[in-house]
């Protein structure tokens, strides 16, 4: 069974929801991401998102935007994030996913990206542009390395589409409620519930949803459908504000609750 | 009139022969480059965008419909004129310029605002978005809006709209937001990045009006097949006004779709040359320019692969031209293509040559042409020489360079 196999087997198997947590490598320098990170960890969050810092996020809101800024001014690279993890790796048994845009990998080479990423001790990427039709080079490295490529799943995206892209999906399905770019929002999507129903028709992965959460009763709204809980945004800006352990603890408990 | 010139190699047809049928293949792949590196978010309504236009291209009714208005809107077919001082000045081939700056808002742009505008319509969209530069595209956008009775909005990086107030002030008057971008460099490539986010939150009622051959699948071969008119009446003229086809078709790139447009009619003609002018800003040695075919690397960035301007690490770096139409750090994936395949060739004029060009054409033809075109009629000016009386040159005159007044003075105050 894969680290994020167990992770989600064992929340669920507790009847609790997996949270998965995105922060920014390097943000605001790579000692202080890896404090941050470590925080995250030590207070509940299941499954790391270590955001790979680029200088065009086209997906991604003004908070996460302001956080790759802040990691590209201290010299954050794919190379230093790959470090990071492996750092990470020494301590923890949780699952580690790399995350970013696909021009990073592909200049970096997806083979060598793949191979130090494994290496390090990562389970996966999440290539925020890159899609399904465009993943064949990368999956064909991820799979000789035994690292997942996480799924994305969109409310525009149609039905057969979602059976192309899952059905040979690993590791967990990030299902992006909203349509937008990333950041905290003040509701939860009311069709939640039917998209998850839907995907789940597609595939036996766990489901994360994420997208515009950003306090422990968002969170406990969105794990009454999804099996698992991201959140990014709120998280990145509690880390710059010196507030993220008690977000991190808040989300926890509303999720154990 | 020119004194015609004969060319006995070959007796050319009346149409251009168009590149191998496999280019694009399906997934949107000029060869190594193209394709579609979006959000999954978009990835529905570029399949939507992809076969409704499909289905445009295949009714006639939408392709007359897109005639009449080339026509009797935006005042088609420009003119291909040939440019007699400027031809004695320089002393080399003959120069002849296609006119579209002649044309409806004074740039090529509206050729293709107009074809996106009508799908839009077809599609029943009631909005338009877009991102501009020099603000061509987005008066040209906002125009079509205008005419279509949809609403528009246009993204446009703080920098370009304090270089081109003008441009700003015509999209307000023809009742367009002009939504202002204070991310990065402030140019245009933080302009298209914005306005992909917005869209993402839109992409239900908004259809976005992508203004070059870049972005995702299908806009690198919607918009060059709406902007091959420039190539197509050009080489007809030519054909009719010289006796011949031109020896070579010198174009700006900054997306590349004037270029695309000029060029795209005469790929199968393999005796005429195709020249691309990338903005060489300061000079290419300075790292201040906008080539990113003369200095870039293969890279993904809005939406395709094709060669940007990055560092090692893949991060994209700030593109340079005294031009905004040209300040972009990547270029359309038909281009990279067409580079690496050498079927067209691609050179860089800099800042300082590209005015002086400015100058010349206002002095010598009573045209005031825009920066973007004035990196073209400098490079023209090198290959005319090089090619002597007995050949012809087409420059495709994208724009007219009334925006351009402040810029240029601004330009040469610095200098003194």
């Amino acid at each position: 069974m894969s680290r994020i196999q167990e992770t989600f087997a064992g929340r669920k198997a507790a009847g609790q929801a997996t949270l998965v947590g995105f922060l920014m490598a390097g943000d605001p320098t790579f000692e202080a991401s890896e404090q941050l990170a470590r925080a995250a960890l030590d207070n509940g969050v299941d499954v790391l998102e270590l955001g790979v810092p680029f200088s065009d996020p086209t997906a991604d809101g003004p908070v996460i935007q302001a956080a790759g800024q802040r990691a590209l001014a201290a010299g954050m690279t794919l190379g230093r994030t790959i470090e990071l993890a492996a750092r990470l790796r020494k301590d923890y048994a949780n699952p580690i996913i790399l995350f970013g845009y696909v021009n990073l990998f592909f200049i970096h080479g997806y083979e060598t990206t793949c191979r130090e990423a494994a290496a390090a001790g990562a389970d996966g990427l999440l290539v925020v542009d890159l899609p399904f039709e465009e993943s064949g080079e990368l999956r064909a490295s991820l799979a000789r390395h035994d690292l997942n490529l996480i799924p994305l799943i969109a409310p525009t995206t149609p039905d057969e589409r979602m059976g192309l892209i899952l059905k040979d999906a690993g590791g967990f399905v990030y299902y992006i409620m909203v349509k937008g770019v990333t950041g905290a929002r003040s509701a939860v999507a009311d069709d939640l519930s039917e998209h998850v129903k839907r995907l789940r028709r597609h595939t036996r992965l766990p489901i994360a949803a994420g997208f515009g959460v950003s306090d422990g009763p968002q969170a406990r709204a969105v794990a009454a459908h999804a099996d698992g809980v991201v959140v990014g945004s709120a998280l990145v800006k509690a880390g710059a504000e010196g507030r993220l352990v008690p977000l991190v603890r808040e989300i926890r408990a509303a999720l154990d609750a | 009139m020119a004194s015609t010139k004969k060319r006995s190699t070959k007796t050319p047809a009346p149409q251009g022969g168009g590149p191998p049928a496999q280019v694009p293949d399906a997934g949107g792949h000029f060869g190594a480059y193209g394709g579609r590196y979006v959000a999954e978010t978009l990835m529905p309504a570029l399949i939507e965008v992809e076969k409704a236009y499909a289905a445009a291209k295949a009714d006639p009714a939408f392709d007359a419909d897109f005639r009449s208005m080339l026509r009797h809107y935006v005042g088609r077919p420009s003119p291909l004129y040939f440019a007699e001082r400027l031809t004695e000045a320089w002393g080399g081939a003959q120069v002849y310029l296609k006119r579209e700056d002649l044309n409806h808002t004074g740039a090529h742009k509206i050729n293709n605002t107009l074809g996106q505008g009508l799908l839009a319509r077809r599609m029943g969209k009631k909005r338009l978005m877009a991102e501009t530069g020099a603000g061509q595209h987005g008066v040209a956008t906002a125009t079509v809006a205008a005419r279509f009775g949809m609403a528009c909005d246009v993204y446009m990086g703080e920098e370009d709209i304090r270089r081109q107030a003008p441009n700003v002030k015509r999209m307000h008057l023809l009742g367009a937001r002009v939504v202002p971008v204070s991310s990065g460099t402030r140019t245009l490539k933080d302009a298209m990045s914005e306005a992909l986010r917005a869209w993402v939150a839109a992409v239900d009622t908004t259809f976005y009006v992508i203004g070059t051959v870049a972005g995702p699948h299908p806009y690198p071969v919607m918009v060059r097949d709406f902007q091959s008119v420039i190539g197509i009446e050009a080489r007809a003229q030519m054909l009719e006004q010289a006796g011949c086809l031109p020896d070579m078709v010198v174009a700006c790139v900054g997306g590349g779709s004037n270029a695309a447009g000029a060029f795209f009619a005469f790929l199968g003609d393999a005796g005429v040359k195709l020249v691309g002018v990338e903005a060489a800003g300061y000079g290419i040695a300075t790292g201040k320019h906008a080539a990113s075919i003369g200095a870039g690397q293969r890279g993904i960035l809005h939406g395709s692969k094709s060669y940007v301007l990055q560092d090692t690490e893949g991060q994209i770096l700030n593109a340079h031209s005294i031009s905004a139409g040209l300040d972009y750090p990547g270029v359309g994936p038909e281009h990279a293509f067409w580079a690496d395949s050498g079927r067209a060739v691609y050179n860089s004029i800099t800042d300082a040559e590209a005015v002086a060009s400015f100058h010349e054409l206002a002095r010598l033809e009573g045209i005031i042409p825009a920066l973007e075109s004035s990196h073209a009629l400098a490079e023209a000016k090198k290959q005319a020489i090089a090619l002597g009386r007995n050949k012809t040159v087409i420059v495709c005159l994208s724009g007219r360079g009334d925006k351009d007044l402040e810029n240029v003075l601004e330009h040469e105050t610095g200098k003194a």
